[in-house]
């Protein structure tokens, strides 16, 4: 079944051009010295410079990222714990708890959205803080997903044979426990990171009026009209995503293992 | 005797050990219990009562009326077109994925995945610039004396956008069985007599049928849901359940409807993950890269 070279090669290709010709035309109006969407005219980075001393987007973008890593670094220590204790749980409750943290990423985001609205507004007025009470809690399940199937790898037996040998369990969770998961939480980390800065629709109906993401900003920003700092806004952003991508995607175990074997040899030695 | 009692007191150790872990989930089960429960209950209680707080029924049926019945049309029909049309794209890039003699097979993989992580509304932004009326597409087929595309506005439109954003989605989950048949399987199929047809249709198929499965939940799911692709693509003239939810929320402000309509489609997203569900971990499996 070797034979379909070039049809395929083809097609892989058409795919490819059928997913990134529009990020293509993005990038490349974000220099285009005219307003025109297909007229060229001539290099510029003007509208970078516009998008810089745009006070909104600015704004946007400082809560955009300030959100982002506090719903992770949230995320990812309850999620951790949630983890670990799920981990341990017998199986019947092992599988609701499983069930339970597995509801935010099977419901739709709408009716996500609107239940935490529902709720908020409750308690708490809208605003940067309900919306990272949101974030926090779609982002527990991808931080969670991501360590659990790190714990199932572990050898328990490690962990017992620490504590068997005298260490306390303070000390075993810390030397034992945590470098084995610590690839797993890195990553669930900065998939959070991702997801929080990719949502819209949770974030539309749980911010209050005045706070603006990215996402929001570009929304209401597309409704009025476009203008070409936004082109300069989406280059940016696409390869801020494109550098976590690569770095949630560096081999960590890999980089973990090496280490792990050279502290061995040394004992060895 | 004494490995005996060793054995115990591990046991009981252990034991100990299950417990204090458990332990640790407290503050997790706290806030799925605030979080991801309360929230449900209250979305339930409203869809369920009217204005002044008395029990009806009305908003839960409120999905049958022929307003919105048209929206839930087209709703249904733009999502099955959509994951259609997103597997048959999909299914046949994983199988040369996975036939040919590529080279570095794993970055196609992460270019083919890639857009996914961009950001969602920007893709649709992309989108639109494409092939509004004076976008680029159109000035290509002007230029080389071909009729303009008018699809903006339209449900084309909308099903284009929902393709375009949803297909990193099936591919993902398509690609991840596909690849993942061992090597052996297919080759004992040839050794035994059959064709590249019939390892295609007998073999390598219905060991991705999974695969399938949570690629239809991925994409049939948020398209069915959809608002955002709707009101920029379709230019607000075209209304999906999700534009009507949106609205009752936003500008009516009949949030008891509101929340009717979101139950009701809740149940068609419980019904489709039981249908092509069944196995969770492969979902699972599927969102982390």
């Amino acid at each position: 079944m070797k034979s379909r070279g070039i049809l395929g090669k083809i097609y892989i290709f058409l795919v490819m051009l059928f997913l990134y010709s529009p990020i293509a035309v993005l990038v490349v109006l974000s220099f285009n010295n005219s307003r025109s969407r297909v007229v060229w005219g001539g290099f510029t980075t003007k509208w970078y410079r516009v998008l810089i001393e745009s006070k909104s987007i600015m704004e946007a973008l400082g809560t955009t990222f300030i959100l982002a890593i506090l719903s992770a670094l949230f995320a990812s220590i309850l999620g951790l714990f949630g983890a670990i204790g799920i981990y341990s749980m017998r199986r019947r409750n092992y599988r609701i708890m499983l069930f339970c943290t597995n509801i935010p990423l099977l419901n739709a985001d709408i009716v996500t959205g609107i239940a935490l609205l529902l709720w908020f507004v409750r308690f708490l007025p809208l605003g940067f803080s309900s919306v990272l009470l949101a974030h926090i809690t779609f982002n527990i399940p991808y931080v969670i997903l991501c360590i659990l199937p790190k714990l199932k790898e572990m050898d328990v037996h490690q962990y017992e044979a620490a504590l068997d040998l005298g260490a306390g369990e303070a000390y075993a969770f810390v030397h034992i426990l945590i470098p084995h998961i610590l690839p797993g939480v890195l990553s669930g980390f900065l998939m959070a990171v991702t997801m929080s800065m990719d949502d819209f629709v949770i974030t539309y109906f749980t911010r209050g009026a005045g706070v603006n993401t990215l996402s929001t900003l570009i929304y209401g920003e597309l409704r009025k009209g476009i203008k070409p700092e936004m082109y300069a806004l989406s280059t940016i952003l696409f390869f801020v995503v494109l550098i976590l991508l690569i770095l949630v995607n560096l081999p960590y175990e890999r980089m973990f293992s090496k280490r792990t074997i050279k502290k061995k040899v040394n004992i060895e030695k | 005797m004494l490995r005996y009692t060793v054995r115990m007191s591990r046991l009981k150790g252990k034991d100990m050990n299950r417990k204090k872990g458990r332990l640790l989930a407290i503050p997790y089960i706290i806030w799925i219990a605030g979080f991801t429960i309360i929230p449900l209950i209250f979305i339930l209680v409203k869809a369920v009562t009217d204005v002044n707080g008395s029990l009806t029924s009305a908003n839960l049926f409120a999905i049958f009326d022929p307003l919105h019945r048209k929206a839930l049309l087209m709703s249904l029909s733009v999502a099955f077109f959509s994951t259609l049309i997103c597997i048959l794209i999909a299914y046949p890039a994983s199988i040369i994925l996975r036939t040919s003699r590529i080279t570095n097979k794993s970055i196609i993989l992460f270019i083919l995945i890639l857009p996914m992580w961009m950001n969602f509304v920007l893709r649709i932004f992309a989108v639109q610039l494409l092939i509004s009326n004076n976008g680029v597409l159109n000035y290509i087929l002007t230029a080389v004396n071909l009729p303009p595309l008018k699809i903006i506005n339209t449900p084309w439109a909308i099903l284009l956008g929902m393709v375009y954003d949803y297909l990193p989605y099936m591919m993902l989950p398509v690609l991840n069985s596909v690849l993942s048949i061992p090597e052996d399987v297919i080759e004992a199929a040839q050794d035994l007599g059959s064709n590249r047809f019939r390892v295609l249709t007998h073999i390598i198929f219905p060991l991705s049928l999974g695969g399938i499965g949570s690629g239809i939940i991925m994409v049939f799911v948020p398209s069915m849901t959809e608002f955002v692709i709707a009101n920029i693509l379709g230019g607000g003239k075209i209304q999906l359940l999700g534009n009507i939810i949106e609205q009752e929320f936003t500008v009516t402000m009949d949030w008891n409807l509101g929340s009717g309509l979101s139950v009701s489609l809740m149940a068609f997203v419980l019904i489709t993950s039981m249908i092509f569900g069944r196995n969770n971990e492969d979902t699972a499996a599927g969102i982390s890269l």
